[in-house]
């Protein structure tokens, strides 16, 4: 369903990716690992398009989405749409402060209704399905009690709940995580994994850079492995975690096993 | 006796409120667009912004509004002030430039302080630029705004003040003429006095007003 082919990034001088590759399949969850300064969020950000790829291309579903070389694949407007392939819960969340939770689920379902030709038509009922399937969302993801309370009122593992809610509010086909559980203490670290988890069990195609390894091995069908922004090792889960043939894997996850596994 | 004073002051007073309020409605939208000027790509434009705005809020207001009542009538062939009302619409004009270098400074720190994960938050869902700026955006910078505005307002209605440098009668100078009569030591602490008063109870209102908007943003932080 997901084709990365060779990308690359530069900032200035400094190679933050190097020819990047690796494809994922429809219902999968992708785990990607690795340390620090590794290239991994700047991957997630290319997909989203927060940043443009110096090279390589980026196919969803067989048909080109991007293309570094190709200029008529980065026209403004259409990148907007396309954008709507992926969905991107952020690292620190970025919540609309002044929007109340389910304000913020249901916000740009609202603008992207005002596009639909029918909209004034059935300007009623399409604002009562966004309202109602955000009503669900924030369920799902255990915030029923909370979603008429504002960010600042809610504790940091809510807040990522509701960033994962307002992500799925959009049906993406490829849901990514920039490590989910960074800045949460251990007791909000579950209840966010427990989320991901669900959503895994549901075979949402899901994309996790993540920090927390025994999370990886479980949920994800599939790790990536990325140092100095090149993918070192890729593979099925638990054969990369547990059996690491690359020596910079080893002695990278090593420093992980004594502490989580 | 009192209701002579009063009625002067009345009069000064309103021309004083006159000021303040053209300088507010140019100061406001012209601060605006000095701070996209600020925040230009462009750096021919921001280097001449800055520069505008350094001077600006570099000197004394009151000798700004010096040179442009005085200079015009020297360097031009015809004195644009030698008009009805010309003492005010210099005052008008010096200071609006002034406080809209202030303000442009004030929404530059409102616009750069919403973080740009805002912005990609919006890019993300599929927002338009202009999606972005009026639903994401815009309340976040109102709120940054409007405690050190509110502080910039209060001040320019004490400011309003030098305008008499140029010998507009504003609310200082009514009360000012009064202290030159024969009416012994009340005849120079009262109408003074009373001068004070005018401004406190203005800004008491203006104080008041400012509250009231930061305790309708403060639903959010």
């Amino acid at each position: 369903m997901l084709e990365v082919k060779n990308i690359s990034k530069k900032f200035g001088t400094t190679e933050v990716l190097k020819d990047i590759n690796f494809t994922l399949e429809k219902g999968d969850a992708l785990a990607i690992i690795g340390s620090s300064g590794s290239g991994k969020t700047t991957l997630l950000r290319c997909l989203n398009f927060l940043e443009k790829p110096n090279k390589g291309q980026i196919l969803v579903d067989g048909k080109l989405i991007f293309d570094a070389d190709d200029p008529s694949t980065q026209k403004e407007n259409e990148i907007r749409r396309k954008r709507l392939h992926f969905g991107l819960v952020f690292q620190n969340f970025n919540l609309f402060p002044q929007y109340t939770a389910k304000e913020n689920v249901m916000l740009a379902s609202q603008l992207l209704a005002k596009e639909r030709e029918d909209y004034k038509e059935k300007k009623k009922e399409i604002l009562a399905e966004i309202t109602a399937e955000a009503e669900d969302l924030l369920t799902q993801v255990g915030l029923s009690e909370k979603m008429d309370l504002y960010p600042h009122q809610l504790s940091g593992g809510q807040c990522k709940r509701v960033a994962i809610a307002r992500a799925l509010a959009l049906h993406p086909e490829i849901l990514c995580f920039d490590e989910p559980t960074s800045a949460l203490d251990p007791e909000l670290t579950g209840e966010v994994l427990k989320v991901i988890r669900s959503l895994a069990e549901k075979d949402t195609t899901m994309i996790i850079v993540t920090h927390e390894m025994a999370f990886a091995r479980d949920v994800a069908d599939k790790v990536v492995f990325m140092d100095e922004g090149v993918v070192v090792e890729e593979g099925p889960a638990h054969e990369v975690i547990e059996n690491p043939k690359a020596e910079r894997t080893r002695h990278f996850l090593a420093r992980y096993s004594q502490e989580q596994m | 006796m009192f209701a002579t004073v009063l009625q002067a002051l009345n009069e000064g007073f309103f021309e004083t409120l006159k000021l303040f309020a053209v300088t507010l409605l140019g100061a406001l939208p012209l601060g605006l667009i000095i701070s996209f000027g600020s925040m230009s790509k462009f750096s021919p434009l921001r280097w001449l912004t800055h520069g505008i705005v350094w001077i600006i809020r570099g000197t004394p207001l009151m000798l700004q509004l010096i040179i442009i009542f005085y200079v015009p009538g020297y360097i031009l062939p015809q004195n644009p002030w030698a008009v009805e009302n010309g003492r005010f619409w210099a005052a008008a004009v010096a200071f609006i430039i002034n406080y809209a270098c202030y303000f442009s400074e004030i929404y530059r720190g409102g616009i750069q302080g919403v973080p740009v994960g805002q912005q990609e938050a919006g890019q993300v869902l599929g927002m338009t630029k202009t999606q972005i700026f009026f639903k994401v955006t815009l309340m976040q910078m109102v709120k940054r705004i409007v405690p050190p505005m509110s502080n910039e307002i209060i001040t320019l209605v004490k400011d309003t003040a030098i305008a008499r440098m140029i010998g507009w009668q504003e609310l200082i100078y009514a009360g000012y003429a009064f202290m030159k009569g024969s009416h012994g030591y009340a005849g120079l602490y009262w109408p003074l006095l009373f001068t004070g008063l005018y401004y406190l109870l203005f800004n008491g209102l203006l104080t008041i007003l400012f509250g009231r908007i930061e305790k309708k943003l403060s639903y959010f932080r």
